[in-house]
C-alpha cells in the first residue's frame, strides 16, 4: 500500500461577502498517495479552484476554512500561521496557477525569480548551488540553460509554461498541483506540456493534482480522479473505472456531451441549465434543477445524500446515482 | 405584454438603481461628500427663501446692499501722544476694547468720560448677525449663502459645458482615427500647454469677465484640454470591442454607432470628470475673485479680496469672520465634489469596490 | 452538384510593420497568404488552426469588417442567383449585402453592448435596415427570443447583458444574428468560452437553426472535436494558408499533411482506455504530394474533394 501524502478530510470554505457567507467547498475529502496523479474535473463555480487554492492556504483574503483537516505528509496545515505555513508552500506543495505564463514579473530574468523562490526555502544555499539547480530543472522540463538570462517577453507561451513548472519543482516538493496549466496553449504544445508533465512525475516521483474542465485531459493525465459539481465532490474513484462505469448523473451527463474526433460521430447528450453560482443557495440536491428525472425528495433534500461505494475505490453521491 | 414588460422594465431599472445607490453609500467618501455638497446646496436654496418669506429683512441682510446699522456703546476716551503711560502700554492699546478715541468722532459735543454710541464695521458675530458682518456692514452668512449659490452656477455650467466638448470631441477623434484624431490630439496638447491662471488675466484684462463670462471660459478651455485625449482612449477601448464590430457587420452607419454605441460607454467617465472640473471651477473663481479680476457682485473670493483690500488679511484671528467662512467655503465645496466623484468612481469602475 | 454560396479565390491579407525606429525597411507579415475555399449552400466549413494562423482574420476580410489585401470574394446574390463579387460595394449595395451575412464572436461577455436592453440589442439589425412596422418588429423579437430558448421572452427583454450568464448572452447574440435571417454566418469560436455542459446545447441550437434557416456556417475553432460536430468540411490552417481541406470524416480517418497528422494526434481523448494513434510524419509523403503540383496551384486534389496543400512547410513544423 502506497504512502499517504495527502489527505483532505471534511473540508468546508466560505467566502465572506457583503451579502453573506458564501459556502465554495462542501465536504470534500480525498486522498493522495505517493507517486499518484489525481485529477479535479468540474465547471466554473464548482469550487476546483477553491480547494486548490485551500490547499496552499492562498486564498483571498475573505475566504476562510470553516471547518476540516488537511494533512500533508501526516502534518495538519488548518490553523498554521502564515509564517509555518510559508515554510510549507513550495517546498511540500507548490501550485502551477492558470494563466501562470503572465505570472511573471516581466523586469526581472526568469533565472532570478525562480532563484528567488529556492532562497526562500534553502536560505544557505550558494549563488552557484541555486543556479545549478536551475539547470537540472531547465533538463527535466526541456528548457535550454540560456533560458535563465532572459526576460519573460522574449519566451513563447510554450516556453514560459514550462519555466513555471520548473519554478513549480524549485523546491522539491513532495506534491505538485496543475490548475488548467495548459489553457490558452495551442493543442500542439498542451500536448508537449502534459507529456513533460508526466515524464517529471515519473521521474521525481511526484503526487500531482490536475485541476482542469477538460475530461479529455483528466483521462489521459489522472489514475484516480473526483468530479465537484456545486462545491461538492459528487464521484471520485479510480479514472478508468469511473469513465467505463460512470454512477452519477452528473457524470454521465458530462462524459456523454464531450465531443470527440474518434469514435463514431454520435448525437450528444445536452444538460438543460446553466451550472450554479456558488451565491445561489439550493435547497435539496444541488444537480436537482439539471437532473432528467429528480425526484421529489432530491427536490427537497430529505433524500440521503453521503457518498456511497459503487465499486471498488469509487464513491458517488447517493441522490444522483440512480437518476438520468 | 407590453404592459408586463414595461412593469419588468421599471423593476429593473429600481433595482439597478437601488443597487448603485447602495454602492454609492458603502463608500465613505462618497457619502461625505455627498453631506458636503447638499449642505452647501442647501445653503444656496436657503437664501432666497428667508427673503421670500419674510424672515430676512431685505434691507439688513442683503448680501451686496444690505446694511446693518446696529449701533454699540463706547466709552469716550482720549488717547495720549506718548507712551506708555499708565492705563496703555502701547498706542496699539488705545483705544481699548468698548473704548473709542475722541478724535475720530465728528461730533464735537462729546466729552471724554461719555458714553457714545457707534456703528462698529465690520463687527464680530452676534445673535443678529451668525458670521458678523463685513466692513461694509453686509452679513457675512448672507454672503456665504450669496457665494454657494454661485459656485454652484459657475461649476455646474462649466463642468457641464466642458465635458459636452470633451465628450464629443474625444469620441470622434477616436471613431474617425486619421487625420482628424492627429488634428484634435495636437489642439488639445496645444491647450494643456497654456499656463492656465496667466491666461485668464490676460483674457480679464481685454474682456470684463462676469460669472457667466467665466463659466464659459472656463467650459471651453477645459472641454478643449487634456479630457480629450482620456476620453479618447477610453472610447478608443469601447471601439474595438466585438459589440461595435457586430454593429458594424449589421449595417450600421458610422454616426449611428457613434451615438448609440461609443458614446453611452463613454459617459460614466465623462460624468466623472464632470464632478472633478466642478472643483476646478469653483477654485478657479475664488482665485481670479481673490485678485479682484471678476466682474461680480459677491462670491466667496470676492469676500476674501474685500478683506484683504481693507487691510483685514493680516489681522490675524481678530477678524477671523471675515476671511474664514469664506476660505473654508471654498475648501469644503471644492473637496466635498472630489469625494462625490471618488464616490461614483467606486460605482462606475468596479475593480475598485471592496468586497 | 450544389451552388456555392461564397467563393473565395486567393485571399491575402498582409499586415505592414515598420522595421524599427530609425529603420525604414517594412516588414509584411501575411496573416493570410493566399488562401481559396468554396462553401456550398446549406452546408458548413470548419476553419481549424491554432491561434494566430489567420482564421479569424480571413474571418474578419469575409465580413467586409477589415479589408483585405488581394483576393476575390464571391457572394450569391439570392435575387440574380449569380455570383457577384463583394468587393467594391458601397452605400446601398454595401448595405443590402449585410443583410445577408453576419458573425458570432467569442467573448459573450463583449459582443452584446452593456448599456442597452436585450431588446434593444436584437431589434438593432430590423431598426438599422427599416424592415417592417414597429409592431412587426416587436413581434419579431419576441420570436426569435422563442426559438433560441431563452422564454418567456418577457423576463428577457428589458434584461441588461450584464444579467444574463454567458449561456444566455450567446443564445442572445445567435437571436441577433438570426433575426435577419441571414444566408452566411460566421461563427469565430462562439463556445469557447462556456461551460462544457452547456456548449452541446449551443451547438445544437446552431444546428437546428441551420437546417430550419438554410444557413451556412464558417465555423472558427481552434478544436477539432468541435469542428467535427459542427461542420461538414473541414480546413486546416497554418501560418496564413490552409494546408489541407477535406469532409470532415474524410479529414480525421486519413490525414495526408504532415501538420494535420500532427494536430490530430496531440488531442487528448476522453477515455483512458483509448491509445492515440501515432502518425509517423515523415516528409516523404509530402514530398511527393508538392511534385505531383506541376501546375504550382498550390493544392493538389487526391480525389474525393480531398485537397492539400503543396507549401513547403517543413521548417516551420
Amino acid at each position: 500500500m502506497k504512502k499517504e501524502v495527502l489527505k483532505v478530510d471534511n473540508l468546508n470554505m466560505h467566502y465572506e461577502t457583503l451579502s453573506g457567507n458564501v459556502s465554495a467547498v462542501k465536504n470534500v475529502s480525498f486522498t493522495i498517495h505517493e507517486g499518484e496523479s489525481f485529477g479535479l474535473v468540474g465547471e466554473s463555480g464548482c469550487g476546483k479552484t477553491s480547494v486548490a487554492m485551500s490547499l496552499l492556504q492562498l486564498q483571498a483574503d475573505n475566504a476562510k476554512i470553516s471547518s476540516g483537516s488537511i494533512k500533508l505528509e501526516g502534518r495538519e496545515l488548518v490553523g498554521l500561521s502564515e509564517s509555518e505555513l510559508r515554510k510549507v508552500r513550495w517546498d511540500s506543495i507548490s501550485i502551477v496557477f492558470q494563466g501562470a505564463m503572465n505570472a511573471w514579473n516581466p523586469v526581472i530574468k526568469i533565472g532570478e525569480q525562480i532563484r528567488e523562490a529556492i532562497r526562500e526555502h534553502y536560505p544557505s544555499n550558494t549563488k552557484q548551488q541555486n543556479i545549478e539547480k536551475i539547470k537540472e530543472l531547465f533538463e527535466i522540463v526541456g528548457l535550454k540553460e540560456e533560458i535563465m538570462d532572459r526576460y519573460p517577453h522574449e519566451l513563447s507561451g510554450g516556453m514560459k509554461q514550462r519555466a513555471v513548472i520548473a519554478l513549480a519543482l524549485s523546491c522539491n516538493p513532495k506534491v505538485v498541483i496543475a490548475d488548467e496549466p495548459t489553457t490558452a496553449l495551442d493543442v500542439v504544445i498542451q500536448d508537449q506540456i502534459l507529456k513533460e508533465i508526466k515524464k517529471v512525475q515519473e521521474l521525481l516521483g511526484l503526487s500531482l493534482i490536475y485541476i482542469s474542465h477538460d475530461i479529455a485531459v483528466i483521462a489521459e493525465m489522472t489514475s484516480q480522479m473526483a468530479v465537484m459539481y456545486a462545491g461538492s465532490i459528487v464521484e471520485i474513484g479510480p479514472t478508468k473505472e469511473i469513465f467505463s462505469n460512470p454512477k452519477h448523473a452528473y457524470t454521465r451527463l458530462l462524459l456523454e456531451s464531450t465531443p470527440s474526433v474518434v469514435g463514431e460521430k454520435k448525437k450528444l447528450r445536452s444538460l438543460d441549465g446553466e451550472p450554479p453560482s456558488l451565491i445561489d443557495d439550493i435547497k435539496g440536491c444541488s444537480f436537482s434543477p439539471r437532473c432528467p428525472n429528480p425526484t421529489e425528495e432530491c427536490k427537497n433534500g430529505t433524500k440521503d445524500m453521503r457518498l456511497i461505494k459503487v465499486g471498488e475505490g469509487h464513491y458517488a453521491d447517493s441522490c444522483c446515482v440512480e437518476c438520468g | 405584454m407590453e404592459n408586463n414588460e414595461k412593469d419588468i422594465r421599471k423593476a429593473i431599472r429600481k433595482e439597478a438603481l437601488r443597487k448603485n445607490v447602495n454602492l454609492f453609500r458603502s463608500s465613505k467618501l462618497g457619502k461625505t461628500g455627498l453631506i458636503i455638497v447638499a449642505f452647501f446646496a442647501f445653503l444656496a436654496i436657503l437664501q432666497p427663501i428667508l427673503f421670500l418669506t419674510g424672515i430676512w429683512n431685505d434691507g439688513v441682510y442683503h448680501p451686496v446692499v444690505g446694511y446693518d446699522a446696529s449701533k454699540t456703546e463706547f466709552l469716550v476716551v482720549e488717547c495720549p501722544r506718548d507712551y506708555p503711560t499708565e492705563k496703555y502700554e502701547s498706542r496699539a492699546d488705545c483705544p481699548a476694547k468698548g473704548e473709542i478715541n475722541k478724535s475720530i468722532i465728528f461730533d464735537p459735543n462729546v466729552k471724554v468720560g461719555q458714553l457714545y454710541e457707534a456703528n462698529v464695521q465690520p463687527a464680530p458675530p452676534s445673535s443678529k448677525h451668525i458670521l458678523g458682518t463685513d466692513s461694509l456692514g453686509r452679513d457675512i452668512f448672507s454672503q456665504i449663502m450669496e457665494g454657494s449659490q454661485v459656485a454652484f452656477l459657475l461649476g455646474l455650467l462649466s463642468a457641464t459645458l466642458g465635458v459636452a466638448i470633451s465628450t464629443i470631441l474625444g469620441s470622434i477623434a477616436a471613431f474617425y482615427g486619421g487625420r482628424v484624431d492627429a488634428y484634435l490630439m495636437r489642439q488639445s496638447d496645444l491647450i494643456l500647454m497654456l499656463p492656465f491662471l496667466p491666461l485668464l488675466f490676460i483674457i480679464s484684462a481685454f474682456v470684463e469677465l462676469k460669472v457667466w463670462h467665466l463659466a464659459v471660459v472656463l467650459g471651453i478651455l477645459g472641454g478643449l484640454g487634456g479630457s480629450v485625449i482620456t476620453i479618447k482612449s477610453a472610447a478608443l477601448q469601447v471601439k474595438v470591442k466585438p459589440f461595435v464590430d457586430s454593429a458594424r457587420i449589421t449595417g450600421g452607419s458610422r454616426m449611428r454607432i457613434l451615438f448609440s454605441h461609443i458614446l453611452p460607454n463613454v459617459a460614466p467617465l465623462a460624468l466623472l470628470f464632470m464632478v472633478f472640473s466642478v472643483t476646478g471651477a469653483i477654485a478657479s473663481e475664488s482665485v481670479l475673485s481673490f485678485l479682484g479680476l471678476l466682474n461680480i457682485d459677491m462670491s466667496w473670493g470676492l469676500m476674501i479680496y474685500l478683506s484683504q483690500t481693507d487691510g483685514y488679511i493680516f489681522s490675524g484671528l481678530e477678524y477671523w469672520w471675515l476671511i474664514l467662512p469664506a476660505g473654508l467655503s471654498v475648501t469644503f465645496l471644492a473637496g466635498g465634489f472630489y469625494l462625490v466623484g471618488r464616490g461614483l468612481d467606486e460605482v462606475f469602475n468596479p475593480r475598485l469596490r471592496g468586497r | 452538384m450544389k451552388q456555392n454560396l461564397v467563393e473565395v479565390k486567393n485571399l491575402e491579407k498582409y499586415f505592414e510593420t515598420s522595421g524599427g525606429l530609425l529603420s525604414r525597411k517594412k516588414n509584411v507579415v501575411k496573416a493570410v497568404d493566399d488562401i481559396s475555399f468554396n462553401i456550398p449552400v446549406g452546408e458548413s466549413l470548419g476553419l481549424v488552426g491554432q491561434s494566430g494562423c489567420g482564421k479569424t482574420t480571413t474571418a474578419r476580410a469575409l465580413c467586409l469588417l477589415d479589408p483585405k489585401t488581394n483576393g476575390d470574394i464571391k457572394f450569391l446574390n439570392r435575387e440574380t442567383n449569380l455570383l457577384e463579387s463583394i468587393d467594391n460595394l458601397d452605400g446601398e449595395e454595401l448595405k443590402k449585402f449585410r443583410r445577408n451575412i453576419q458573425m458570432i464572436f467569442q467573448d459573450p461577455y463583449e459582443s452584446l453592448n452593456p448599456r442597452w436592453t436585450i431588446k434593444d440589442i436584437i431589434l438593432e439589425p430590423l431598426n438599422i435596415h427599416n424592415i417592417g412596422s414597429l409592431s412587426d418588429r416587436d413581434d419579431a423579437v419576441v420570436e426569435i427570443l422563442k426559438t433560441v430558448g431563452l422564454t418567456p421572452p418577457e423576463n428577457y427583454l428589458p434584461r441588461y447583458p450584464h444579467e444574463l450568464s454567458g449561456g444566455q448572452r450567446q443564445r442572445v447574440s445567435i437571436a441577433r444574428t438570426l433575426i435577419m435571417k441571414p444566408k452566411f454566418v460566421v461563427c469565430d469560436e462562439p463556445t469557447s468560452m462556456l461551460d462544457v455542459s452547456i456548449r452541446i446545447s449551443i451547438m445544437d441550437l446552431m444546428l437546428n437553426l441551420a437546417k430550419d434557416l438554410e444557413v451556412s456556417y464558417l465555423y472558427i475553432t481552434h478544436d477539432l472535436a468541435v469542428a467535427r460536430y459542427m461542420c461538414n468540411t473541414i480546413a486546416v490552417m497554418f501560418n496564413g494558408k490552409i494546408v489541407e481541406i477535406a469532409e470532415t470524416e474524410e479529414l480525421l480517418s486519413n490525414p495526408i499533411h504532415p501538420y494535420t497528422k500532427r494536430l490530430i494526434s496531440s488531442i487528448p481523448i476522453p477515455d483512458p482506455s483509448y491509445e492515440r494513434k501515432v502518425y509517423d510524419l515523415n516528409y516523404d509523403e509530402l514530398d511527393s504530394i508538392i511534385a505531383k503540383d506541376t501546375e504550382k496551384k498550390g493544392m493538389v486534389d487526391i480525389g474525393n474533394q480531398h485537397y492539400v496543400a503543396t507549401h513547403d512547410v517543413k521548417g516551420l513544423l
